[in-house]
Formats: C-alpha cells, structure tokens, sequence
C-alpha cells in the first residue's frame, strides 16, 4: 500500500495534535469534567505517538499466523511499543477513575464542578 | 485575557517542539534489536503467536503484576473516595433511580450476553490472535456498565466480585512462584508444556495467566463503574 505520507508521520501528527487539544482542554477549560476529558485526550494522543514510533515500513501486526510467518520476523512491527501502551492504557484508566471519584467528591461539597470554586486549596 | 493569551502561548510553544519532533522523525524500515529479538524467539521460546501477549506476560510479566496491584488500589481507593456519599443518597434516589428506555432495555437484554461471551474470547485466545486479559476484561466490564445504563437500580455483587478478584490475584502470584520452582524464574510460564504454536492450548502456561488477568481486570473494572453508579 502507497501513500503519499509515511504512516507513522500520519499518526505522529495526530497524536500530537490530540495532545495539544487536550493540553488547551485543560488549561482553558473551567469544568472539573471537562478539564479530566482533557486529560484523556492528553495521554490518548502519546499513546498514539507512542505506537507509531514502532512502525517499521510495510509491517504488519506483530502475531504469527497467515500474515506473517515464523521465518519473516522483519515484516513485523515493533512490538514494545504497543505492549508498553497496553500498560499506559490501564494506568490512564486509573488515573481518570480517581480523578472522577475526586470530581465527585468535590461535586458533593460545593454543589459545582466550577474550579473556580475551589481556589481556597489553590497554595 | 492575559491568562489565555499566556495558555495560547505556551501550548503554540509545545506545538512547535512537538512538530520538530514529528518532522525529524524517520520511519524505520528494521526492527530494533530487543523487537528483533523479542519477535524471532517468542515463538520458539514460548510457543506464543501474540508477540505482545508474550511480552506482556513472559518477558514483562513482573510489571503486568504491578499493573494490577495499581488497578487494585484505584478500585480501594475509589471505594473510599465515594463511599460517604451512603448519606447523601436518600435524595439522590429518587433522581437517579430511572430505569432506562424501553430500546436501550432490550438492547442490553440481546447484547449483554454476547458482549460477555465475546470478552471471554478475547481473553482466551490472547496468545493466539489480537486479544489477552485486559482486553477482555475491558469488554466484560462495558458489559456491566451497559446492564447499569439500562436499569440504574442493578446492584452489582460487589462483596463476591471482590473475592473473585483476590482468588485471580492469588493464583497469579502462585502462578509466579511456581515458575520460579519448576522454570526459569518469577512468573515464567515455560513450567507447563509450550505444545504446537497456533493451536487452542498451547504456550505454556500463558492463557492461564491471560484468563486470570481477564477475571481479575473485569472484576475490578465492574467494582468501580458500579461504585460511580451508585
């Protein structure tokens, strides 16, 4: 398959560009919500850069079966990365789980999910 | 103003280091040596077809375990974080104690079941195709989370989940041990015949691993959707 860019180009810029998005989430946002989306958007982008930086030319998926037999290890992608992410996955899961249960915590005391409310614990 | 003409500033800052990074990236056209090493022996050394489920549970398998030691603390310490809301809950009852729409009860009565029967072959077959323990546990936990979309009032059996979920840690661990008596070390799964590549079972003792991770991450990912649903 031919395309005019490199795929992992392809992907670095999306994944970059999915991690600017959410740095902008965070800092612009007010909501508590919106500022954790911008947290999942955050690690979601490295976790596609993180990926693409496994990308070998013309690989396929790192399983032997059909595609790729056991004797052609070359044609296969980095598979570091993409176990390295799994991982990152599950953390990224934790994280946003406690910092919705704080959201929630925070929610149940003030009655608002505005962070401005909250700027007594600012220092 | 000033605050967000400074956020602009230094996100366009962050943009400009991040496309340096991009553009002076060269796709590799070889495997680095560990991938090189990790692709070319992982089937021969454990009979696995899934390189990364190889990694995941062979070569890294010490990291795995600490992975779900995090996912076990965050579901403890969610637990504790929500767990006062027990006294505020009488006027939220009434609020949130809807049962869904008639489609998306119905849905969930024809899609639950394949949804677990999918995840369940998801965490099977890890070492064979696309697939392992956090995958599937990942999907059988959505399963759980669509049964408390459609009627808010489920409960789920938190205690027992918690005993299945110990029992899976349990026997991993006494998985780890036991590879390190009869094979090479903590956690390695050649103690149990590797068997021919490809077939159901084979790959040593990975897709006991893989079913234990699957039970205990599912467990664990069902004990915290319910306590945000309550």
């Amino acid at each position: 398959m031919t395309t005019i860019l490199p795929v992992s180009s392809i992907l670095l810029v999306t994944g970059f560009g999915l991690a600017l998005i959410g740095l902008c989430c965070i800092l612009l946002h007010r909501h508590l919500l919106r500022i954790i989306i911008g947290f999942s958007l955050f690690g979601t982008g490295l976790h596609i850069v993180i990926v693409a930086t496994g990308y070998v030319t013309g690989g396929t998926a790192p399983i032997i079966d059909r595609a790729l037999g056991p004797a052609e290890p070359g044609r296969a992608i980095d598979p570091v990365p993409s176990a390295l992410v799994v991982t990152a996955i599950v953390i990224g899961f934790a994280v946003t789980a406690v910092m919705l249960a704080y959201a929630v915590r925070l929610h149940s005391a003030r009655k608002t999910f505005d962070i401005g409310a909250f700027t007594e614990s600012k220092w | 103003m000033i605050y967000r003409a400074s956020v602009l500033f230094a996100v366009a800052l962050l943009g400009l280091i991040f496309l340096r990074l991009a553009g002076g990236y060269a796709e590799r056209s070889a495997l680095r040596p560990l991938a090189e090493h990790y692709v070319s022996q992982a089937p021969l050394e454990l009979g696995v077809s899934n390189i990364v489920t190889g990694i995941l549970i062979a070569y890294r398998g010490f990291d795995t375990l600490g992975e779900v030691a995090v996912l076990f603390m965050v579901a403890a310490s969610v637990g504790l974080l929500l767990r006062k809301e027990e006294a505020g809950r009488k006027y939220t009852e009434e609020g949130r104690r809807k049962p869904a729409g008639e489609i998306v009860t119905t849905g969930t009565q024809v899609l639950l079941p394949v949804i677990l029967t999918f995840g369940a072959y998801v965490i099977v077959n890890g070492h064979l195709s696309a697939g392992g323990g956090f995958q599937g546990g990942a999907i059988v936990a959505s399963g759980v989370m669509l049964l408390l979309l459609a009627d808010p009032g489920t409960r789920v059996n938190a205690a027992a989940l918690s005993v299945i979920e110990s029992l899976a840690g349990v026997s991993y661990v006494a998985i780890g041990i036991l590879g390190l008596v009869l094979a090479g070390g903590f956690l390695d799964p050649r103690f149990l015949p590797p068997g021919e590549a490809g077939a159901f079972i084979s790959a040593g003792a990975i897709p006991v691993v893989s079913a234990l991770l699957g039970i205990k991450v599912g467990a664990e990912l069902s004990v915290i959707i319910d306590r945000f649903g309550r």
